[in-house]
């Protein structure tokens, strides 16, 4: 059991106890959010994937999605990139605001959304190049040319990697370990200063003592940056994220079609200790998913 | 648990198993093993028989002299010549063209469209096409007919071009999709464009493929005969190609011409132009597999 600690329920105002390592501070309601999902809906061909979330995300802050596999976490988390784009049949439905502004809306580039709301995948996808190169593409392709060498090397020390790669950036990124090479995909979207990052199971891939620097690291991360994660692990949610959305599969007698919904969305202690949903209760008590 | 019970209780290992079916085990690692020495075998006496009867011509007389009518004079200048200018102007070609297709085909094209399938089920055909054919269709639309280029170098690497751009295609296809997807994924949700994705990640990651798959594919358009042949090349050079309207003879004819000869000697000059058209072929294939093996360990 790690250290406990006393957490106000900002709803209720109930003491609870929790056995969080890291308290989650209440979202300050009057924040604008960073996204606001309205009916926000995901089909492929005719077959619905997700169905009408509506969630507001807050600025500096984690928000953990967690259900089981085939919920639609992954599919929800590639709206507010648009990586869904690239999935030909892929539709979206309903409405994502970032910033109060449509993200889908007909003069938004889908390339600018991308550099602005980054991305780290389930497994590390470091690219074929030097360390420097990967970090440097970026910055690139952004047309970002002065500074180069100061930002690559604050990128990497943003990702708590600059001191194990300083000697060696010229080397192959691919000789990293995986947590290397995490932090590295990491530091890869830092360097191109986003707003937000989206984090698709980053540690689903990496041993125990790599998982927890990347946890760690969130925590430093999201002093600047507005962090979503997929997990498929709860401890890590109720270990790192200050939201949590959980998520199930809704399976439709006649079609059979599986669509993910939305079923609890709250701060991650409420969620953790006194869900209301009995949904939620069986998943996180291990009784189902 | 009792250890020494549990291993007394199995079975014991062996005896059965070592009788029959380790026979049948040998025999058909003999019989590999013989298929494999049969054509080999088969391969090094034909290349010992070939050097043996062309020492006497393997030297730089040979490659300087031009085709002859007297045997002793006889030289490949002129056929190198024009083999080098026909696969040196196919390749420039064939290579812009075929990599530009296979990234359309890989990267933009609808993957569901029918077009784009018969498309690509019509590339792999035209790849299994006998390269004779290519060689009448040269000759009725490109020799003669529409465009009436005449027997010319231009004729030539045109219709070498047409052979050799599906294999082009589908080397640089495969390479292309080996490239994993997450490669571009991590690119494009950096914000870089799709060009960019594909320029800056992919292609870089696929030249090993696409370089092997293009020597590869000149190598074939080098040994080429039966499609020239009907192209003019079979004719008495004895210069060497100044522009794409020259006229011109490949290595491959050449052979055949002198091997055809009634004259004994000339089957030594057949023999030894052989020994050189095979160096310069397994020199291109070498470097295939050299530029594969330098740029994967780069990686």
């Amino acid at each position: 059991m790690t250290e406990s600690m006393t957490t106000q329920d900002p709803r209720g105002g109930v003491e609870i106890r929790t056995g969080f390592a890291q308290p989650s501070p209440p979202p300050d309601p009057d924040a604008e959010p960073v996204f606001r999902a309205r009916n926000l809906g995901v089909k492929y061909g005719n077959k619905p994937a997700v169905h009408k979330v509506t969630a507001d995300f807050s600025r500096n802050q984690i928000t953990a999605l967690i259900g089981p596999s085939g919920c639609g976490k992954s599919t929800l988390i590639r709206c507010f990139n648009r990586m869904n784009d690239l999935i030909p049949g892929a539709t979206i439905l309903g409405e994502v605001l970032y910033h109060g502004e449509n993200l889908y809306g007909p003069d938004v580039d889908a390339v600018e959304v991308r550099r602005r709301v980054g991305m780290v995948f389930q497994k590390p996808n470091p690219f074929p190049k030097s360390i420097y190169d990967n970090i440097a593409f970026g910055l690139k392709v952004n047309g970002i040319k002065d500074n180069v060498d100061h930002r690559v090397e604050t990128a990497l020390k943003g990702a708590v990697l600059w001191d194990e790669v300083k000697t060696d950036l010229k080397k192959s990124a691919l000789a990293l370990s995986g947590g290397q090479q995490q932090r590295l995909c990491i530091a890869r979207a830092l360097a191109v200063e986003p707003d937000v990052i989206l984090m698709d199971e980053p540690a689903s891939a990496l041993d125990p003592v790599a998982t927890a620097g990347i946890e760690e690291l969130m925590q430093s991360l999201k002093e600047e940056y507005t962090i979503l994660i997929v997990t498929h692990n709860m401890q890590q949610a109720a270990r790192c994220s200050d939201m949590t959305a959980f998520l199930t599969v809704e399976v439709n007698e006649q079609t059979g079609d599986r669509t993910g919904i939305l079923v609890e969305y709250a701060p991650t202690a409420t969620i953790f200790t006194v869900p209301k949903d009995p949904r939620t209760e069986a998943y996180i008590t291990g009784r189902f998913g | 648990m009792n250890l020494e019970a549990t291993s007394s209780a199995a079975p014991p290992l062996g005896h059965k198993i070592a009788s029959s079916r380790l026979w049948r085990d040998r025999i058909f690692r003999s019989i590999l093993l013989l298929s494999i020495a049969v054509a080999l075998l088969t391969l090094f006496t034909l290349l010992i028989d070939t050097f043996l009867e062309g020492r006497p011509r393997l030297n730089g007389a040979l490659l300087e002299n031009m085709p002859s009518a007297r045997p002793a004079r006889a030289g490949l200048q002129s056929a190198i010549f024009g083999s080098l200018w026909l696969v040196g102007i196919t390749s420039l070609v064939s290579l812009p063209l075929g990599v530009g297709t296979a990234i359309f085909l890989e990267e933009y094209a609808p993957k569901n469209s029918r077009y784009i399938r018969l498309i690509e089920l019509n590339i792999q055909n035209l790849a299994g096409v006998p390269s004779v054919v290519f060689g009448i269709l040269g000759l009725a639309f490109i020799a003669r007919g529409p465009l009436s280029w005449g027997f010319t170098v231009r004729t030539g690497a045109m219709v070498l071009t047409i052979l050799v751009l599906p294999l082009v295609i589908i080397a640089s296809r495969e390479a292309i999709r080996a490239v994993p997807p997450s490669i571009r994924d991590g690119s494009l949700a950096l914000g870089a464009t799709q060009w960019q994705t594909i320029w800056r990640q992919v292609l870089p990651a696929a030249v090993p493929g696409i370089a092997t798959g293009s020597i590869l594919s000149a190598s074939r358009a080098l040994g080429e005969s039966a499609p020239l042949l009907l192209l003019g090349a079979l004719s008495f050079v004895t210069f060497n190609p100044t522009s794409l309207d020259s006229s011109y003879t490949v290595l491959p004819l050449l052979i055949f011409k002198y091997a055809s000869d009634a004259k004994a000697e000339f089957h030594v000059v057949a023999a030894a132009a052989i020994i050189v058209l095979l160096v310069v072929l397994l020199a291109m294939n070498a470097t295939a597999i050299l530029v594969r093996n330098r740029f994967q360990k780069r990686l």
